[in-house]
This record gives C-alpha cells, sequence and structure tokens, in this order.
C-alpha cells in the first residue's frame, strides 16, 4: 500500500492549488456569483491552460490522466478554493458520456472541451426522477433518419452555457426500465429547445430544460439506441467521486477558517477555542475531516472495479460525506457565530458548497439506501 | 391535570381561527408561505390588523392594552398565527423594549412609547451586538458621554435586525470606563433620524438584507432617554434577553414547518414511490415529530409557570436551545424533501409573477435553512444558553 501521490498528481495540485490561491479570492467569486453568466470565463481559461481539464481525461481520449485519484486531486482543490465553474458538468458528465458513447466524430469535441472552448452540459434528470437515474420519461421516436425529442428536464446544470446538451431520451421501454435509455448530442439553439434559466444558492447556473419536438438525426445519438444507462451510471459514479472530494476540500477550507477563527476571536478576555466547549468540537470535527479523507480516497480508488464494488464503495462515500458534510458546516458557522452568516465571509459560500452537494446524485438518505441493497446483495 | 382544551380554550381557537380566514390578507400569507418577500409596509398593515383586534400585544397586561392571555391562549394564538402563515409580529418594541420600559421607565417614557409601540409610529431596533461583544456583550464599547442635558454617543452596533426600516433604537452605551464592565453600561433610547446615526447595510448568506451595522458619529440624545438609572443599564438588559428568549421556542411555526414537509414529501416521488413512505425519510420526520411533541408540552409547562410579565430565567435558557435545534432539524428534513429542486436561487425562482421552479415551496427551503442558523446565534447563542444552564444548576 501506497498512500502518497504521483508526481504528476502531486504537481497537479500544487499547481491547481496555487492558481486558485491567487485568483479565487472571497471578493472575486461574489463578482463572479453576482454575474449574468454566474461563470468567469478568464477562470475556465486560465484552468484549460494548466491542463485541469485534461487531466480529467484519459490519454486515448485526449487527455492524460483521467483515474479515479485524478478525478479527486482536481475536485478536492476546486472545492476547498470554493469554485463555482462548471468542470463537473462540462468534464466529467458532459465530456465523460461523449469519451465513453461517442464514435470518432463525435468524439471531436473532447479536444475542445479540453482547451476550454466548448461548454457541455448533461440534461437527464426530469421533474420526478429526483435522484433515480433509470426514471426517464422524456421520449426519443425515430422517424426516419430523424428522431423527436419530446419531454421536460430539471435543474439541468450549466444548460444556458453549454454548446451541446447530452440529452437523455427513452426509446422503449416503462419510465424506470434499465433498458430504453437513449442519449443524444443536441446542439444549443436547436429547434424546440427551451430553457429556463436561473442562478443556483451555491453559485453556478441551471435551467429548467423543455424539448417539443426537438428534431436531431440519428448520428447525433451517442453509442446503440436504449443502452444508455450503463454508461450513464459511470460517469454518474466519477461525478460522485468528484462532488465527494470537492466536498472535502470545502470541509478542510471550513475547518481551517473555524480553527484560525477560534484562536483569535477573543471574548471573555481569551480566544473563544481556549473554552474547552469549543475546542473539543473543533476537535470533533478534525476527527471527521480524517474520516472524509478516507471516504474519498476510497471511493477514488475502486472507480475502475466493477460497477457492484465501485457502487458500493461510492454509496459509502457520498453518505459518509453527508453527515460529514452537515456537521463541519453547520459546526463550523455555529462557533463562528454571525460573522459565518454574512455573504462577504468565505465561510458563508464554503458552507453552502458543502450542503448543496447533498442535493446532486443522491443525498445522504438515497447513498444509506443504495448501500443496504449493495451490501445485501 | 387535564391535556385537553377546555370548552372555552377551543372557542378561543375558533374564534382567532375566523379572525385570520377574514383578516389576514391572502397575499401576505403567498409571501409568508414563501412566495416573496414582506415588505416593511406588509409588516406594518399586520401590525395594524391585529392591534385594532386588540391582539398584538399578549404579552402586555391589560393596563397598557396588552391581551391579558393566560398561557394556554398564547400557545394557540401561536399555533393558528403559524397555520395560517401570518406574518411574525416583530418583537423589537412590543417584546423587548416595552417590558422593560414598564419595569424600568419613567412614567413620561411609558406614556409616550408604549402607545407608539402598538399604533405602529415609532418601528424599534435593538443596538446590542458589537464587533468585538457578540457572546461576551458586557464587553461592549459604544460610548456616551454626558455633556449637559444630552449623552454624546460613539461606536458601531450589528446585527441590527431590519434596523433600515426603523426610526427608533435601543442600545446599551458605556457611561463608565473606570469600573466593572457590568456596572458601567447604561440604556438609551436613540432617535435614527438623529445626525450622526448611519446604517448600513449586512447580507446575509441566503442573499437576504435583514441586518445591518449602525454607526454613530457624535451623536447627540437627550438625557431624558436614558431608561432607568445611568450605569444599572446591564440589568436592563438582562430582563430584556431572558424576554428575547421565552418567544423563540417557535412551537407554532415548527408545527406549521413539519406540516409543509409532509405535504411536500406526499407530492415528491422518490423511486416512484411517495418519499413520504420511504422508511429513512419517514423516520426522520417521525424523530422531529415525537421531539416536538414533548418539546409542545414543555413550552406549554414551563409558560404557564411564569406569571405575566415575569420572566423564567433557567427555563427560557432551556427552551432556547431545545426549540431551536428542534426548528433548524425541520429545517434540514425541509431541504431534503425538496431534492434536486433544493438548488434553484429562489430571488430568481419566485421572482415577479412568474411560476416557481419546481414543486411548490421547494424554493425557500435551502435559503431558510441557511438563513435559520441564526437561531442557534442570536439571543444569547445556544453555548452561551448552556452555560446559563450549567451556571444555575450545578454553580459552574
Amino acid at each position: 500500500m501506497n498512500f502518497d501521490l504521483t508526481e504528476e498528481r502531486q504537481m497537479l495540485q500544487d499547481t491547481l492549488r496555487r492558481y486558485l490561491a491567487d485568483k479565487y479570492d472571497t471578493a472575486t467569486r461574489n463578482t463572479i456569483l453576482d454575474s449574468e453568466a454566474g461563470m468567469s470565463a478568464e477562470i475556465w481559461n486560465g484552468l484549460a491552460e494548466l491542463g485541469v481539464i485534461g487531466a480529467l481525461f484519459s490519454e486515448d481520449d485526449g487527455g492524460f490522466a483521467g483515474a479515479g485519484f485524478d478525478i479527486a486531486v482536481v475536485f478536492e482543490e476546486l472545492g476547498r478554493a470554493g469554485v463555482v465553474e462548471p468542470m463537473l458538468d462540462t468534464a466529467i458528465l458532459g465530456g465523460g458520456l461523449v469519451a465513453a458513447l461517442g464514435d470518432s466524430a463525435q468524439k471531436e469535441i473532447i479536444e475542445e472541451v479540453i482547451g476550454g472552448v466548448v461548454q457541455l452540459a448533461l440534461a437527464h434528470g426530469e421533474p420526478t426522477s429526483r435522484y433515480d437515474l433509470a426514471r426517464v420519461q422524456t421520449t426519443a421516436k425515430a422517424d426516419g433518419d430523424t428522431i423527436v425529442l419530446n419531454g421536460r428536464k430539471a435543474v439541468v446544470v450549466n444548460a444556458e452555457a453549454a454548446d451541446h446538451l447530452v440529452v437523455s431520451a427513452r426509446e422503449s421501454g416503462a419510465a424506470d426500465d434499465a433498458e430504453g435509455i437513449s442519449l443524444f448530442l443536441v446542439p444549443a439553439g436547436t429547434a424546440g429547445l427551451t430553457m429556463r434559466g436561473y442562478a443556483m444558492l451555491a453559485g453556478g447556473r441551471a435551467a429548467e430544460v423543455t424539448l417539443d419536438n426537438v428534431s436531431v438525426p440519428a448520428s447525433a445519438r451517442l453509442g446503440a439506441a436504449g443502452a444508455a444507462l450503463p454508461a450513464i451510471e459511470t460517469v454518474v459514479a466519477a461525478a460522485n467521486v468528484a462532488l465527494a472530494a470537492e466536498t472535502m476540500g470545502a470541509m478542510q477550507a471550513a475547518t481551517e477558517l473555524t480553527k484560525e477563527y477560534l484562536m483569535t476571536r477573543k471574548q471573555f478576555g481569551r480566544p473563544i477555542g481556549s473554552f474547552q466547549a469549543l475546542a473539543h468540537r473543533m476537535s470533533d470535527l478534525l476527527i471527521e475531516l480524517e474520516q472524509a479523507r478516507s471516504a474519498v480516497i476510497n471511493a477514488a480508488g475502486h472507480l475502475e472495479t466493477d460497477a457492484p464494488v465501485r457502487d458500493m464503495q461510492i454509496a459509502s462515500a457520498r453518505n459518509l460525506m453527508g453527515r460529514v458534510g452537515r456537521l463541519v458546516a453547520e459546526e463550523s458557522i455555529q462557533m463562528h457565530g454571525g460573522i459565518a452568516m454574512t455573504q462577504e465571509y468565505e465561510l458563508a459560500h464554503i458552507a453552502k458548497r458543502i450542503t448543496m452537494a447533498d442535493h446532486r446524485f443522491g443525498d445522504t438518505d438515497y447513498h444509506l439506501e443504495r448501500f443496504i441493497a449493495l451490501s445485501a446483495a | 391535570m387535564d391535556l385537553n382544551y377546555t370548552a372555552e380554550e377551543l372557542a378561543f381557537r375558533d374564534e382567532v381561527r375566523a379572525f385570520m380566514q377574514e383578516k389576514l390578507p391572502k397575499e401576505m400569507a403567498d409571501k409568508v408561505r414563501g412566495k416573496g418577500e414582506l415588505t416593511k409596509d406588509d409588516m406594518e398593515r399586520w401590525h395594524a390588523i391585529l392591534n385594532e383586534q386588540g391582539w398584538l400585544a399578549p404579552n402586555w397586561p391589560e393596563e397598557y392594552g396588552g391581551c391579558a392571555w393566560n398561557a394556554v391562549q398564547k400557545h394557540i394564538f401561536d399555533v393558528e398565527c403559524a397555520f395560517a402563515n401570518a406574518p411574525r409580529v416583530l418583537p423589537f418594541g412590543l417584546a423587548m423594549l416595552a417590558p422593560v420600559l414598564m419595569a424600568f421607565g419613567s412614567q413620561e417614557q411609558k406614556d409616550h412609547y408604549l402607545p407608539r409601540i402598538l399604533n405602529g409610529d415609532d418601528w424599534w431596533c435593538q443596538g446590542y451586538s458589537e464587533p468585538g461583544a457578540g457572546s461576551d456583550l458586557a464587553s461592549l464599547k459604544t460610548r456616551a458621554v454626558r455633556d449637559g442635558d444630552h449623552y454624546i454617543v460613539n461606536g458601531q452596533k450589528t446585527w441590527t435586525t431590519l434596523g433600515q426600516h426603523a426610526n427608533m433604537i435601543f442600545c446599551l452605551v458605556r457611561t463608565d470606563t473606570d469600573v466593572k464592565q457590568q456596572e458601567g453600561i447604561s440604556f438609551l433610547l436613540i432617535d435614527m433620524d438623529t445626525p450622526g446615526v448611519e446604517v448600513r447595510p449586512i447580507i446575509l448568506l441566503d442573499g437576504t438584507h435583514e441586518v445591518n451595522e449602525v454607526w454613530f458619529t457624535d451623536v447627540k440624545v437627550p438625557v431624558e432617554n436614558l431608561v432607568g438609572e445611568e450605569n444599572k443599564g446591564w440589568t436592563y438588559a438582562k430582563y430584556l434577553l431572558t424576554h428575547e428568549r421565552t418567544g423563540i421556542a417557535g412551537i407554532g411555526s415548527s408545527q406549521a414547518g413539519l406540516d409543509a414537509i409532509k405535504r411536500m414529501a406526499r407530492a415528491e416521488v422518490h423511486n416512484g414511490r411517495p418519499l413520504i413512505e420511504n422508511p429513512h425519510f419517514a423516520a426522520r420526520m417521525a424523530q422531529v415529530e415525537i421531539d416536538l411533541m414533548a418539546m409542545a408540552t414543555t413550552n406549554l409547562r414551563i409558560i404557564s409557570k411564569a406569571a405575566v410579565g415575569q420572566a423564567p430565567g433557567l427555563e427560557a435558557s432551556m427552551i432556547k436551545v431545545k426549540g431551536t435545534i428542534i426548528r433548524q432539524e425541520i429545517n434540514d428534513l425541509a431541504r431534503r424533501a425538496a431534492g434536486p429542486y433544493a438548488m434553484p436561487f429562489p430571488s430568481e425562482a419566485v421572482e415577479g409573477d412568474n411560476d416557481p421552479i419546481g414543486p411548490e415551496g421547494a424554493a425557500v427551503v435551502a435559503p431558510q435553512y441557511f438563513n435559520n442558523r441564526k437561531l442557534s446565534i442570536f439571543g444569547g447563542s445556544n453555548e452561551i444558553q448552556r452555560g446559563i444552564i450549567a451556571k444555575v444548576t450545578m454553580g459552574v
């Protein structure tokens, strides 16, 4: 066993950490949050130039890494700095699906993704699907060489900025059948595609997407008809590693800020951290942070294993991150007091990132259920 | 002992319920349910509607225009207000300052300010916390120096809730720096229109402008605005804080909140079934409901014991801690119930006449969850309350 990062990953971590420490302070991020786009083109280009996007793709796909540990390294740093740019959506989800299922023509956009010039979004969740990946009621009907899409997609993160949407739709079967789901690469601006966009509480933007007789050529289908679910599950597994790592990075930021505050803020003539009632709670957070780090390592290290083992590790990690994340976010705010409730203070945003990660691809309870089902199997 | 409402109490409940149906404007209730933000005008209108009915001041004695309700009536009113989605009645004048004036104010102050509080002529805010004086409130530094028939006030207050709407602020100020911290504090009433008073907004993590900084630069305050005796302000402040804590259990709002979660969980689909049937979610909900059932009785027991105008000490701290834990747990559950639809930011999701994004009520749950982290921080943090409980019961 060896728990050290490889030299390449260590370099990636150092470079990214330095870049974000330099470029991404609270005031800068608040400007980004207030902007119409909800993201910074300058930061996105910067990340692309550093090779951060390329680190999320394998060499076969034109990147230079792409394993679970690479994802974990990148997202831990994005989480630590509270980055709101849509790396998860463009690279892991959209890019991951094109890489997994696309033919050589379709895969040409990956080079542009890695270069930072193309944005993607996964339009999969629907108003009543909650966290269930197999529940797809959007329909795809073949009409000669054309496929017509109809349906509604919910909380599609990065939809407005995306140059292409990766849209899931059902070609056969009942609403929650594993079989029958296909994916289509739909260019922005295709007739019949409408969006109602909005900002999100923890940063970034999303949209309710309506597909009203959207026609695409059969060549827009990614992979075989009706067989997309396993690939969706695989990229969502990667997304869950990313979310767990991002939350862990954010938890580090939260505990560092809290520790610092407890040692500098004085009440009753002494640093508040010298009160045992707070010191012990801070110690608990640090204990849980180590647990979180291990959970992320477990999940990242099993991303390339067979689905049943992979999914149990991932359900385990996300359940733990959900529980521990809540504790860290709430206790960090509480031990700070009012100051942590203000938009100007770094922790406010970090706490929102930690908490709202529990609303993507399954919350604490969803992953508990998954774990129970998978460990009983 | 009898846990049932008497016939009179049931009649009172029906009367309150009918009043809410008839007099609470629908658009206000909609806003409380999360379809928009209450304006200053809304809050003033609701205040006036209650005042016209004589129901504005449940805690005041009758001689000052209060309701003279017993504990059970107050509880019933609280619950009915919450279920009707009535706006919160602001506590600053009615529940915080008024008891202090009644107990320690001059006759002139009572005659002048109390009717103005009822009539809504003054909007009060609270000048207690300072950047360096939070939990350690007695370390406050805002200075008031006597100069003839005025005090000259300099310093800064913070976390001043709705100070942007207020025309009056009651302040703790330091009038003697040579004695023990607690012995040099006075309680001063300050007109916010006085030159040298400046209000600066603080934006909270849910994007709302609810609290402010209030800065004082050479502000001239007439000496008749001193409440009680100079340097006795700490006694009055502690008296006020116990009053602030008694209202904080929020039983009615917790019960209404739990009801809203059940509605959401019936409509929300989880793996093809209603979320409310999911054993993990149902267990979380049951745990909170069990705690709340006991809490409602704890609250009633304690407020029954406390005579009108007499502030409970130890019990108030207990209710504050447990009541806020329950309220925050309910906010957490509501967030979970909303699933992915907790992510949209409500200022956009509920903007204008647009349909809300996602299922009914979902857009506000996450901001409310974050906003209500304040419950365990303000009014004496839960750590301070636990310290009080330990001190009273164990002498440590």
